[in-house]
């Protein structure tokens, strides 16, 4: 028998109400899957459902009053979706973990980062105090914290922004899990800082086998990290693919417009192309293709009829009617 | 002729602490003795990390906050202890776009009533009509038509929030216009046609920019010089193309070579930095950078370099550069 994948998720539809008995779906049918030890890329702008695809997999969905309509996920084989709360509270944590894009927030302020690294740790194993504290201080050193004994009686509010992102991963990684969902972790440091960050979690991923779900909108990040990436636009996958074959031959315009609008330091030039008009509405989608509007090579057929998510060519996927024959944009 | 805009040996402090008797005894020491010009018709980049003081020298431009010390003027006239009062008349000449679109709009008024707004405070003799007039007008040079003249600001998205900041900046008919972060609550598809509307904008009406941001990419499209920042301090000063084609400061080096390539073909060569920055509260004796500075010498820790000029139009705070220093012996 096949190995169950890391993670497996098929035909997910989260929604979210708005009105007296109304929902809008945020995620609309999109399934993908993820192997041990990948870093898989999940970008797209704003409102593209890639947090709430997340927040769906890590189980927190509800918490942002969303709802998963339709579809499954697996965990190594197992579903998420059926299992009761306490079942899943055990992997939430410890197998599967999270960060978050403002470390200052995801900390309790009131709690010294000792007590919160050594709750986590005491949830999820049958450690004692000392032995907690023993793997809390090993989990900060791992984490590159010069100064663990220091940092570990610190509260939050006396750590800078790269060392709180440094203290949440070793949060998330102080139940050794094999997936660690990191949504847009470096976005709210600086360049310099978040530098640190991306070759930190590279390391984790090196030594530990991590699986890493990489949410980001920055397609810098994307290139330097990600072995796959998943492009989502307006709540839907339009384009899978390896990494540098994304970045080379882009199949999806939106990708394509996506990629050519990203301003590349030293490059020189001083004006780029961009995508013209903006984000559908969730609650006016088009029927269609939903980048049809503004999408340059758009037909009727793009406005009529809905693409499926075809695989194009080996590994790589795109949701456009015309991706086949077209070619990528120049330079 | 006047220089447009002149800074000399600005600084500016918060205070942070009180004693026991109410008297400030601990500052934030954001802004520590720059001096730049600009020329008119240029823009110029601010660039650096969080708390760098970028934004705070934009507001000390602006006078939304008054200097402790140096000099500012512009179009030759000193401004830097001007009140509301005398600021009044050149608000027209110097007005500022922010980061947060949404954040800068007033969600009760219309689009119509938002771009009218300075131009009551600033023109108020010129009639209703001329001033609808006027307001669609400004409309259309930022893009956005005048049919949606009655829309509030929720209606819009993040882009076009941003071209209606930018036609309320425009309506007075500035010469100046500071521009803090305009972009970075943007999407990346976005972030290029307001880029190009900035451009664009500053060719027809022959604006001048100061243009904040902690993006070196977007800085490079947009900037003819540019100043890094670090600590309050400017650490390297100089035309685009010489900044890119030979980063000088350690620091500049270092943060240019953190921005994430979008191309897996190429790796970095990344030059990544040990050390805490400094706080603000306690300016370090030295180069600002020290801390952190791969090629920290002794004397990086006891004084504090000045800007000097190492060829035209590049100048940089580094003992490396200064003349008997070997570049090679760090």
């Amino acid at each position: 028998m096949q190995q169950a994948k890391l993670l497996e998720v098929k035909n997910l539809r989260t929604e979210f109400p708005y009105d007296k008995n109304k929902t809008v779906p945020a995620v609309h049918h999109i399934s993908f899957s993820m192997e041990e030890g990948e870093i898989l890329g999940l970008v797209g702008e704003s409102g593209c459902g890639k947090s709430v695809t997340a927040l769906s997999v890590m189980g927190l969905i509800a918490n942002s009053n969303g709802i998963i309509t339709d579809g499954e996920i697996y965990f190594k084989g197992q579903n998420l979706l059926t299992m009761n709360k306490k079942q899943r509270r055990l992997i939430r944590g410890g197998a599967m973990s999270m960060i978050f894009q403002e470390p200052m927030s995801s900390l309790n302020p009131a709690m010294r980062i000792d007590k919160q690294i050594m709750e986590a740790i005491q949830l999820h194993t049958d450690l004692d105090k000392d032995q907690a504290r023993a793997l809390a201080r090993k989990l900060l050193v791992m984490v590159g914290i010069p100064d663990p004994d220091r940092v570990l009686k610190n509260y939050p509010h006396q750590l800078s922004g790269g060392m709180s992102q440094r203290v949440m991963i070793a949060l998330a990684m102080s139940c050794q899990p094999e997936l660690l969902i990191a949504d847009e972790p470096t976005t709210a440091l600086d360049v310099t800082i978040q530098a640190q960050i991306l070759e930190l979690l590279r390391e984790i991923q090196k030594e530990k086998n991590t699986g890493i779900l990489l949410i980001t909108h920055d397609l810098g990040v994307v290139a330097e990290m990600c072995d796959r990436v998943i492009v989502m636009y307006a709540g839907e996958i339009v384009e899978v693919a390896v990494c540098k074959e994304l970045f080379q031959s882009p199949r999806h315009p939106y990708t394509q417009g996506l990629i050519a609008s990203v301003p590349k330091l030293g490059s020189g030039r001083t004006s780029l192309p961009w995508i013209p008009g903006s984000v559908p509405d969730l609650l006016s989608m088009p029927k269609a293709c939903r980048f049809a509007p503004r999408c340059p090579y758009a037909t009727d057929k793009c406005r009529t009829e809905k693409p499926d998510l075809l695989e194009k060519a080996p590994g790589h996927e795109a949701r456009c009617w015309f991706s086949e024959s077209q070619q990528p944009v120049e330079e | 002729m006047n220089t447009f805009l002149e800074l000399k040996n600005v600084s500016k402090k918060f205070p942070a602490g009180k004693d026991l008797f109410g008297r400030a005894n601990r500052f934030v020491h954001a802004v520590n003795n720059i001096s730049f010009k600009v020329q008119q018709g240029e823009t110029f980049s601010l660039v650096g990390e969080s708390g760098c003081g970028k934004s705070t020298t934009g507001r000390l431009i602006d006078r939304l906050l008054t200097p402790d010390e140096g000099e500012i003027s512009f179009l030759g006239q000193r401004i830097d202890q001007l009140d509301q009062q005398g600021m009044r008349p050149l608000r027209r000449e110097i007005q500022m776009i922010f980061q947060d679109p949404a954040g800068s709009l007033n969600p009760r008024m219309t689009v119509e009533d938002l771009i009218a707004e300075p131009l009551i405070i600033h023109n108020p003799q010129m009639t209703a009509q001329d001033r609808m007039q006027e307001v669609r007008k400004l409309m259309q040079v930022v893009g956005i038509s005048p049919k949606n003249a009655n829309r509030y600001p929720h209606e819009f998205s993040g882009g076009q929030k941003q071209r209606i900041g930018i036609a309320r900046a425009l309506s007075v008919q500035p010469q100046l216009i500071i521009a803090d972060e305009p972009v970075s609550a943007l999407d990346v598809s976005i972030q290029a046609q307001v880029l190009h509307l900035l451009q664009r904008l500053q060719e027809q009406l022959d604006l001048t920019y100061i243009f904040i941001s902690h993006d070196l990419s977007v800085v490079e499209m947009i900037s003819d010089r540019i100043a890094v920042m670090y600590l309050g301090f400017i650490l390297e000063l100089a035309d685009k193309d010489k900044l890119f084609a030979n980063p000088s400061h350690p620091y500049t080096q270092a943060l240019i070579s953190a921005v994430p390539i979008p191309d897996p073909q190429k790796k970095p060569e990344r030059i990544y930095l040990e050390g805490e920055i400094p706080s603000a509260l306690n300016l370090p004796k030295g180069c600002p950078f020290a801390s952190r500075c791969p090629k920290c010498m002794d004397r990086c820790k006891q004084e504090r370099p000045v800007l000097r000029e190492i060829e035209a139009g590049h100048e940089i705070a580094c003992f490396l550069f200064e003349e008997g220093a070997c570049p090679s012996k760090s």
